[in-house]
């Protein structure tokens, strides 16, 4: 029996980053909003409590803060030849579970993507010529950077991001990202202080005649009151931060920014432990009335709103309109339908510098306090001679010295015994790591579904992967790992390592939680699931906001794109849709 | 005796603030409840982890733990550096983690059908570390037994022991029974390290050994004074979770 409740303005799907966003956009217009959160409500005084919340072994290692497969899981394959099986445990990714989603237990790292990321397809056609990108299912995004400068201003005042500026109105900064797109003005908060390690990659870098700059960070360099009024602490860099929930107000996430605020207004009420099982549309699919969902005595109730805001984790976003009929599923085979439509992951890889006479104290760090070079990342350089497109961010930014996981060795070394005991101790202080991260461009046959076979605890399909590190991407982390070469050499260590990205994703190592795409925002309907102000092409009342929008991945962290699409969508609906409900905001 | 991953009753269990409503009328474990108006708080409603406390094995017949402390002490021998895998508690703490969460997946997705798959699509069988430990402890003894003068793994010389998980680890052995000798010897490898490596609140680490031999300072919070000083050594002794031996001693 379903419990119909009464009707809401507008019901959001998740409350993390987005949800929070949106929600306190939406009732500063008086309207009345639920939002339904499958996981527990969560808060630092006691859930990131301070006299515990430094342990690896249940946060890092058990991962009690996320997403648990028995709740949902989600099955893969790296191609169509393939049978797709649950990852029975989360492994290369892990989503984000209750109140603050994964912006709980992120590490930080908050870019913005460049206008040659929103206008990708006609950026490196113009620069380049079509043939260069005819393997890849390169599209526009629908907007531009200078668009999107005011949204990305905000969410890094709202989140109080330590940085420092490359480029203020077209006036390029000492000491900033160069090749960043203008901003209008310089981060809320100065740099972090540096450690050891990215002080000396800065060094190096500039040595080579690259552009060091220090990462752009959530972990706050100092007090900071937001525009919100909230007030958070300066990072005391404990080297708890991804996986973690931080207990020091010091790491920008719902629960520092927003809900302090929202949570005291009377037209906001969130429902924890209750999972949407789909948005109920009306007869002609083109209008939802409001989702259903179960809360954990197995109770089902029917909420219905004037709006959907689909505001969960990018992956569930896209099975929630699966799920719910909202779009048709792309079918690869015919390159039809636009929901699952460009999957795209990230392409990183690693190096190491392995020092007889260096103590990095690598316990003594923050999740993004470091140094990254962006002369290799995006369209940065001029792709003329070289046989791909996109490019990584280098990062030298040690994030811990947790023991369990970061126990760094140099090749040949044996995995257990007096050996392997005596470099242990003997490289844990004196290793200095640095990664690519890369883009990760769309291919016809990389994409989500639902899985055939396997179904989650209340009998419905599994999302299925079907992907691979496409060639383009595999030719670009090479070549990218060959100026990763000349870095570590440059270092002058003892030895060092470096670790080349190959084909066939591997669901068990972790790599990164930056699963994008699936209800990629753009300019057509047949190509893309939302419009440019995240509005589903066809069901006008549904909103579907996160990194399920991106249209491909660039070689940063999405969050910072995450957060700015947010309050894209909030001004859409604020100042135009409100105006019309029920409408299109671009007609198809 | 439950580890923090057990499936417990929380504080979300007491709605007792004016600020919560309970959804309809239920009596499931943990309740879906509805907030607004306010930041919810009660007192005594945060979560800590519970102390493994010693004696006695809950998991473990006493000659499977014989058998794992033999082994912990070979992936971790003691010497200069720190005390051995056994006497660092790393069978303890495997003990308690396998009658927890852990030890029955139950936070896993474990609804077949169950297929072979391919090494990226990662651990496919049925069964759960609880299992794989009782059939792996005892097909590595009856390896051991067939092929070593009838003796049990522990009863072996420490060379012998080395050189049977190096065959184990290179997958060289064929254990009896279906046991994959490569992936039971990666699931030890992996759960003496955590134990070895984990808050000593878990039960090994005992006295913060690998801390200690590492120079990881521990559940410490604020190393905002030490960033600048590169370079340098951190001067301060590590710290559990539960404390420092310092201050239980002052």
């Amino acid at each position: 029996m379903t419990t119909i409740l009464p009707r809401k303005d507008v019901v959001i799907v998740g409350l993390g980053w987005t949800g929070a966003i949106l929600a306190h956009e939406l009732t500063e217009d008086g309207l009345d909003v639920v939002a339904i959160e499958r996981g527990p409500w969560r808060d630092t005084a006691t859930d990131f409590n301070i006299g515990y919340a430094q342990d690896e072994l249940r946060y890092g290692i058990r991962r009690d803060l996320f997403l648990q497969p028995a709740v949902e899981a989600m099955t893969m394959r790296n191609n169509t030849s393939q049978t797709a099986l649950p990852m029975r445990d989360y492994g290369s990714f892990l989503p984000g579970n209750g109140v603050g989603g994964a912006g709980v237990h992120w590490n930080g790292h908050t870019w913005r993507f460049w206008d040659s990321d929103f206008q990708i397809a006609d950026h490196l056609r113009d620069r380049y010529g079509a043939a260069r990108i005819q393997e890849l299912q390169l599209q526009n995004w629908g907007v531009t950077g200078a668009e999107m400068e005011k949204s990305f201003d905000r969410f890094e005042y709202l989140a109080g991001i330590s940085g420092k500026a490359g480029n203020i109105n077209g006036q390029i900064q000492e000491g900033g990202n160069p090749f960043e797109d203008p901003r209008s003005r310089d981060y809320p908060l100065p740099p972090l202080q540096m450690t050891y390690a990215p002080t000396l990659f800065a060094e190096v870098t500039k040595s080579l005649n690259l552009h060091p700059f220090p990462t752009p960070a959530a972990n706050l360099s100092k007090d900071y009151i937001n525009p919100l009024g909230i007030a958070m602490g300066q990072c005391t860099m404990c080297g708890f931060c991804e996986r973690f929930g931080c207990a020091n107000y010091s790491k920008s996430s719902a629960q520092t920014t927003i809900l302090p605020v929202l949570m005291k207004k009377k037209n906001f009420e969130v429902r924890t432990e209750s999972e949407v099982l789909h948005v109920d549309l009306d007869v002609s699919k083109k209008h939802a009335r409001g989702v259903t969902y179960v809360n954990t005595s197995g109770e089902e109730f029917f909420q219905p709103a004037d709006m959907v805001l689909l505001c969960a984790y990018g992956l569930h976003n896209v099975r929630l309109m699966m799920l719910s009929g909202i779009g048709q599923i792309y079918d690869p085979n015919t390159g039809e339908g636009t929901v699952g439509r460009n999957y795209c992951y990230q392409t990183n890889a690693g190096a190491q510098v392995f020092f007889d006479d260096k103590n990095f104290n690598p316990f003594v760090a923050a999740g993004a306090l470091g140094q990254t070079v962006d002369d290799f990342n995006g369209d940065a350089f001029d792709h003329g001679p070289l046989d791909f497109v996109g490019g990584a961010g280098i990062n030298c930014i040690p994030s811990n010295g947790r023991p369990i996981q970061t126990r760094p060795t140099p090749p040949g070394t044996p995995r257990w015994g007096s050996d392997w005991k005596k470099a242990t101790v003997k490289s844990y202080k004196s290793t200095l790591g640095f990664s690519s991260q890369g883009s990760s461009y769309p291919t016809r046959g990389n994409y989500l579904d639902l899985d055939p076979t396997y179904t989650d605890r209340f009998g419905r399909p599994l999302l299925r992967f079907t992907f691979d590190f496409p060639d383009n991407d595999i030719r670009m982390s090479n070549w990218v790992s060959d100026r990763m070469e000349d870095i570590a050499k440059a270092f002058g260590g003892r030895q060092y390592t470096n670790t080349r990205r190959k084909k066939g994703w591997d669901s068990v190592p972790y790599q990164s939680t930056h699963n994008t795409g699936g209800a990629i925002m753009g300019t057509d309907p047949k190509t893309s699931a939302v419009n440019k102000y995240l509005q589903s092409w066809d069901v006008a009342n549904v909103f579907v906001i996160g990194a399920s929008a991106f249209a491909h991945n660039a070689g940063k962290n999405p969050t910072g794109t995450v957060g700015a699409l947010a309050f894209h969508a909030a001004d859409a609906i604020r100042q135009q849709y409100l105006r019309n409900p029920g409408q299109p905001l671009v007609s198809a | 005796m439950e580890t923090h991953c057990l499936k417990r009753p929380t504080r979300r269990q007491f709605l007792s603030s004016v600020a919560f409503t309970i959804l309809a009328g239920s009596a499931a474990p943990v309740m879906a409840r509805s907030i607004s108006g306010s930041l919810p708080w009660e007192a005594r409603s945060a979560d800590p982890p519970v102390q493994v406390k010693p004696g006695g094995w809950l998991f473990f017949t006493p000659e499977e733990a014989q058998t794992m402390e033999a082994v912990a002490d070979r992936l971790v021998p003691a010497d200069e550096l720190s005390l051995g895998g056994k006497d660092a508690g790393c069978v303890l703490y495997l003990d308690r983690q396998l009658v927890g969460s852990y030890g029955t997946s139950s936070r896993l997705y474990t609804k077949g059908p169950f297929m072979p798959g391919l090494a990226t699509q990662g651990y496919q069988a049925p069964d759960t570390p609880a299992q794989r430990y009782r059939s792996g402890i005892a097909a590595l003894n009856a390896f051991t037994r067939e092929t070593k003068g009838g003796k049990r793994f522990a009863e072996l010389a420490p060379a012998d022991q080395d050189a049977v998980l190096t065959d184990l680890e290179a997958g060289k052995i064929t254990l009896p029974n279906k046991v994959d000798a490569k992936s039971f010897f990666n699931l030890m490898l992996a759960n003496v390290m955590e134990g070895f490596f984990a808050d000593p609140i878990y039960g090994g680490n005992k006295d913060m050994a690998s801390w200690k031999m590492l120079g990881f300072p521990g559940a410490r919070y604020d190393y905002r004074d030490h960033v600048s000083k590169h370079n340098q050594p951190y001067p301060l002794p590590p710290v559990s979770i539960a404390g420092s031996m310092e201050w239980m001693t002052r």
